[in-house]
């Protein structure tokens, strides 16, 4: 495919357009490295949009709630059980979006 | 002591369309939502298909917030840089009583949940539902995440769309695999409004809706673009299972898109204003969770009645639908005292006599097609394949016939007869 004629925009940049408001207090979804440790199939990584699943050296899976779009993805992709602890963020927190 | 009648989980549009059937039959409902305004945690493709307001509200179209609206549906088959579009336009869908309007959710769900609350629900936001309140087996409210926030209410309505945790809690949903879902991702380009006038070749609110067969690479899935009045929305709809079998992420897979010779004139050169992501039950009929229990009503994309079939991209107006159904099943049930499921169980039987599952059930091969082998890549490759040959003038070649041209094709792209046709009976079978 031809290459387009403007550049693409990073993925921070991706990130930035969209509001969240972050609850400081509890991450809505944890995730159990050591779980992540023996798994294979690793689905999270590529299928997860906001690409918040990222690999460490060790074999583990480093992990950050806070720029979450609350899709579920993650949770329906792994196959671990009790790898992923998935909740809603508490009310009124997390992703907002204005033009989607 | 009960709160309110109902509970009504999620102000998505399920939620606002039940809560509308209840408040208007004198119903006390709590339309309960987590976001900090109804719409505000949702995101979908972009059209609203609004006839099944008709009767809710009568006159929607002077009222709901639209940014365009569709006269023009097109269907592109890609394949490698080549694209084949099928284009539709009827300007006839421009007046009144409507087709389909371009709206960003935010806008179009906070609309309804204000009709809901005119008509005298009582709307709470921020509020996340945790969990059910269950007495004897029976669903007596919900908890949420307040202090001293435990609703009851002898019916609860969940309408917590896709991920639904209430209908999971209640054990009436067992078809959680990811082969049942995809996920949509969305960039919003903003353009200015003769801009996309004349890249859409559009005036005035007409507005486009382009969906797309062959773009997602080696995952199964499908592309959209819809025009609103100053932006354009770009995205995927894109199968889990392949998806997290990677290599490629979503936003590589939507640049390839935005970059397709076809696309890229429409899309490209706006600053990207909103990124966004949403998961979809895609399997549809096959997928759905029992419907009716002791106390509790299951409507929208927690019933997974989101359409999903290729062509066809509809969920609002399946939402609307089956929550009004809800509403009005649980007003009945309450008149006459029994909340049990007995008692609840006109919700289905109205949906079986409506649109709803009418659809749903004559419909429900359709995803399994769509993203199947055929569909992804053999009829964009053969498609493409046979518009090249039709169209290249090859003199001093004579020109071939069109039997030889589409055999041929098949053949290059490794199609037997006998599976398309077989495919094709099915196709028939399903759409016919
Ligand atoms: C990429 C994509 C493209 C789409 N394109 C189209 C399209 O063009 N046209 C179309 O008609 N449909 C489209 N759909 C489908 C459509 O978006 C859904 O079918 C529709 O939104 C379902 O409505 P709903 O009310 O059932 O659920 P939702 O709209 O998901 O609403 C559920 C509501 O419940 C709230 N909620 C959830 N859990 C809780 C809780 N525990 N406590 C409190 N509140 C809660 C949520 O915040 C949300 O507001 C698309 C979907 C996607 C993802
Ligand atoms: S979260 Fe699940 S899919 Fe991802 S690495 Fe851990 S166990 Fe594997
Ligand atoms: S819910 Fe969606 S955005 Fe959030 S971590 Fe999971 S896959 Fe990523």
């Amino acid at each position: 495919m031809s290459a387009s004629s403007y550049p693409e925009i990073s993925f921070e940049a991706r990130m930035a357009t969209v509001e969240f408001r972050i609850d400081e207090d509890r991450a809505h979804i944890t995730v159990d490295d050591t779980i992540c440790r023996d798994c294979s199939t690793r689905g999270c990584i590529t299928a997860c949009p906001a690409n918040l699943f990222v690999p460490t050296a060790a074999g583990g899976i480093l992990f950050n709630y806070e720029q979450c779009f609350e899709c579920g993805t993650c949770y329906l992709v792994c196959n671990r059980e009790g790898a992923i602890t998935w909740t809603y963020p508490e009310g009124g927190h997390g992703v907002v979006f204005h033009r989607s | 002591m009960s709160d309110f009648d109902v509970v009504v989980v999620g102000a998505g549009p399920a939620g606002s369309a039940a809560a509308i059937e209840l408040a208007r039959a004198g119903r006390s409902v709590c339309l309960l939502e987590r976001g900090p305004s109804p719409g505000s945690k949702n995101m979908y493709g972009g059209v609203v298909y609004g006839r099944i307001l008709d009767t809710l509200v009568p006159a929607w179209w002077e009222q709901v917030p639209v940014q365009r609206w569709v006269t023009r549906r097109s269907t592109m088959l890609i394949h490698d840089e080549q694209a084949l579009t099928v284009d539709f336009r009827n300007p006839g869908w421009g007046a009144a009583p409507f087709n389909g309007a371009t709206t960003f959710r935010p806008d179009f769900d906070a609309w309804l949940a204000g009709v809901a609350v005119d008509a005298g629900a009582v709307l709470v936001c921020s509020t996340t539902a945790t969990g059910l309140i269950r007495e004897g087996g029976r669903v007596v409210g919900v908890r949420t995440d307040r202090p001293d926030g435990d609703l009851r209410a002898p019916v609860v309505i969940a309408c917590d769309g896709v991920n639904s945790f209430l209908a999971k809690e209640a054990g009436m949903y067992p078809h959680t695999g990811a082969e049942n879902f995809t996920v949509g991702v969305k960039e919003t380009i903003a353009l200015p409004r003769e801009v996309i006038d004349e890249r859409f070749a559009v005036r005035g609110d007409e507005g486009v809706d382009i969906e797309i067969l062959g773009c997602t690479g080696d995952v199964p899935g499908g592309g959209f673009v819809y025009t609103n009045a100053t932006s354009v929305a770009v995205g995927l709809v894109l199968s889990l299972p392949a998806l997290a079998a990677g290599p490629d992420r979503p936003e590589e897979l939507l640049r390839r898109l935005k970059a397709h010779p076809a696309v890229a004139p429409l899309v490209e050169g706006g600053e990207v204003l909103e990124y966004s992501a949403h998961v979809i039950p895609e399997a549809g009929y096959r997928m759905m969770p029992e419907l009716v229990g002791d106390g509790i009503l299951v409507a929208g994309d927690a019933a997974a009645m989101c359409l999903a079939a290729g062509i066809w991209l509809e969920g609002v107006n399946f939402a609307i639908g089956s929550g009004a159904a809800a509403g009005r099943a649980a007003t009945r049930a309450l008149a006459r005292g029994d909340a049990s499921a007995a008692g609840l169980a006109a919700y289905r039987e109205m949906l079986e006599s409506g649109f709803v599952l009418a659809d749903h059930r004559r419909l429900r091969d359709a995803p399994h097609l769509v993203m199947g082998d055929l569909a992804q890549r053999g009829l964009p490759a053969v498609a493409c394949g046979v518009m090249e040959d039709l169209f290249t003038v090859r003199n001093p070649e004579p020109k071939q016939g069109v039997r030889r041209i589409v055999r041929n094709r098949m053949r290059r792209n490794g199609i037997r007869v006998r599976d398309a046709v077989r495919e094709g009976l099915r196709a028939v079978r399903t759409f016919g």
